[in-house]
């Protein structure tokens, strides 16, 4: 195995170089449905962390024994699978949790991020880098979908992690603010979504250009190896 | 790459069915095992969401063994709940459905054995987060506006939002969604109004109001 990125690279990758959302573009199908909150992007970026740190690990584990030809179906069957298992078992045992988060999951499998760092990373590299990159993405996820549901809630509704205590528990009600007594309801409209996503992506290629031109090449890249 | 695979045609499709058995495998396992607590979780869910839509003193019995399956406004079969306290029946529950924004609501509600509301909640719905969803207990106290209402009052042309000439608060954004739940609340007093005697008694329980 060569080529073996480091950690932290992983990491700085996941979070911002090539963030799903604001870089990659991918996942917007959830993105879009569920940020009219910022309560409900939190809710949504953490279910699909555990998701995509499980199936980078499973399908990292099995990266030799599954020929080429088969690996794409081979992915959707194991995501969907796992899905489906986390599913029953919160369903089972952590019900309140379960009547929180239940709505994302099943949302969960249809996400093409999930598939995607299955076939761009995990099916390429060893268990441990592969659940650094589950993490490091998850996290950018719930990163950019918590930032896009503040942004459309304050703009839309005036408040700020309402209902942060259905979800997180009552010792988080602290985090609920309320902002304003009303808001453009076009911003938690989708129209409102597109807008916000656009203008995110917008402000993260501004701060990129924006650094890049900082360090005019000062420190050279370290090595790969 | 460790070791290379075996290059044989077949071992594609074979390595893929494998997956997919030992997946429906685990997953069928995986069923298996949940059902039980699965179905506990659920009829605790039930329970909780009675006993919460009714104030003290309704019921001391349990709700979840004390039904009636009489066929709904819809013509499906519909679950009635009933609250004792002491033997008297004091309340029916049951759900009623509306079509709201994002498709159908689904409303548990009590009503007393005069026809009055005694509580309603809304227990399913896909309205929109943060205007439509105001109709949850949790969120926003409209629900209760409906506590302690029947058929007459407000007459049954005030049963409805105030956009529409009615009594009943509507939310800023939100129309649709509320007046579908006064919709459903509505018609689940006609319909204790035409099942009364089907649902106040089956004979063979001894009722209070009766002797």
């Amino acid at each position: 195995m060569s080529d073996q990125p480091a950690a932290r690279a992983v990491m700085r990758d996941g979070l911002w170089d090539n963030n799903v959302v604001v870089a990659q573009m991918l996942g917007l199908c959830p993105t879009m449905a569920v940020t009219s909150s910022a309560t409900n992007g939190l809710g949504m970026g953490l279910a699909t962390l555990v998701v995509l740190l499980m199936s980078n690990v499973l399908i990292s584990a099995l990266r030799h024994w599954v020929p080429a030809e088969v690996r794409i179906p081979v992915f959707i069957v194991l995501i969907a699978g796992m899905v489906t298992l986390v599913d029953l078992c919160l369903n089972a045992w952590f019900h309140d949790l379960y009547k929180v988060l239940g709505i994302f999951i099943a949302l969960i499998v249809v996400n093409c991020a999930v598939l995607g760092r299955a076939e761009a990373f995990a099916s390429r590299h060893a268990v441990a880098l592969s659940a650094v990159d589950g993490l490091a993405t998850g996290l950018g996820f719930t990163l950019a979908l918590t930032l896009m549901g503040a942004l459309r809630e304050v703009t839309g509704a005036g408040t700020l992690f309402a209902g942060a205590s259905l979800l997180l528990g009552p010792q988080f009600a602290f985090l609920e603010t309320k902002v304003a007594d009303a808001g453009a309801l076009f911003m938690i409209l989708p129209p409102g979504g597109f807008l916000v996503l656009g203008l995110l992506i917008a402000a993260r290629r501004r701060l990129q250009h924006w650094s890049e031109s900082r360090q005019p090449a000062a420190l050279p890249a370290p090595a790969a190896q | 790459m460790s070791r290379p695979l075996p290059d044989a045609p077949w071992f594609p499709g074979v390595t893929l069915g494998v997956v997919m058995l030992v997946t429906t495998a685990v997953l069928a396992f995986a069923q298996g095992a949940t059902r039980d607590a699965i179905e506990q979780a659920q009829a605790d869910d039930t329970r909780q969401l009675l006993t919460q839509i009714l104030p003290p003193g309704y019921a001391d019995n349990n709700l979840l063994s004390d039904t009636l399956q009489l066929n709904g406004p819809s013509g499906a079969p519909l679950t009635v709940y009933r609250a004792r306290h002491g033997g008297t029946l004091k309340a029916v529950l049951y759900e009623m459905s509306g079509n709201g924004y994002g498709g159908r609501i689904v409303l548990l509600m009590a009503v007393d054995m005069s026809g009055r509301v005694v509580g309603v909640r809304v227990t399913r719905h896909n309205e929109t987060p943060g205007l439509g969803d105001k109709v949850e207990a949790a969120r926003n106290p409209w629900i209760r506006s409906f506590d302690g209402r029947a058929l007459g009052d407000p007459p049954p042309a005030r049963w409805a939002v105030k956009k529409d000439g009615g009594d009943f608060e509507q939310f800023a954004g939100a129309t649709i969604t509320p007046r579908a739940v006064v919709a459903a609340v509505r018609q689940g007093l006609e319909f204790f109004a035409a099942h009364k005697a089907a649902l106040s008694g089956d004979g063979a329980v001894v009722e209070g109001e009766r002797k």
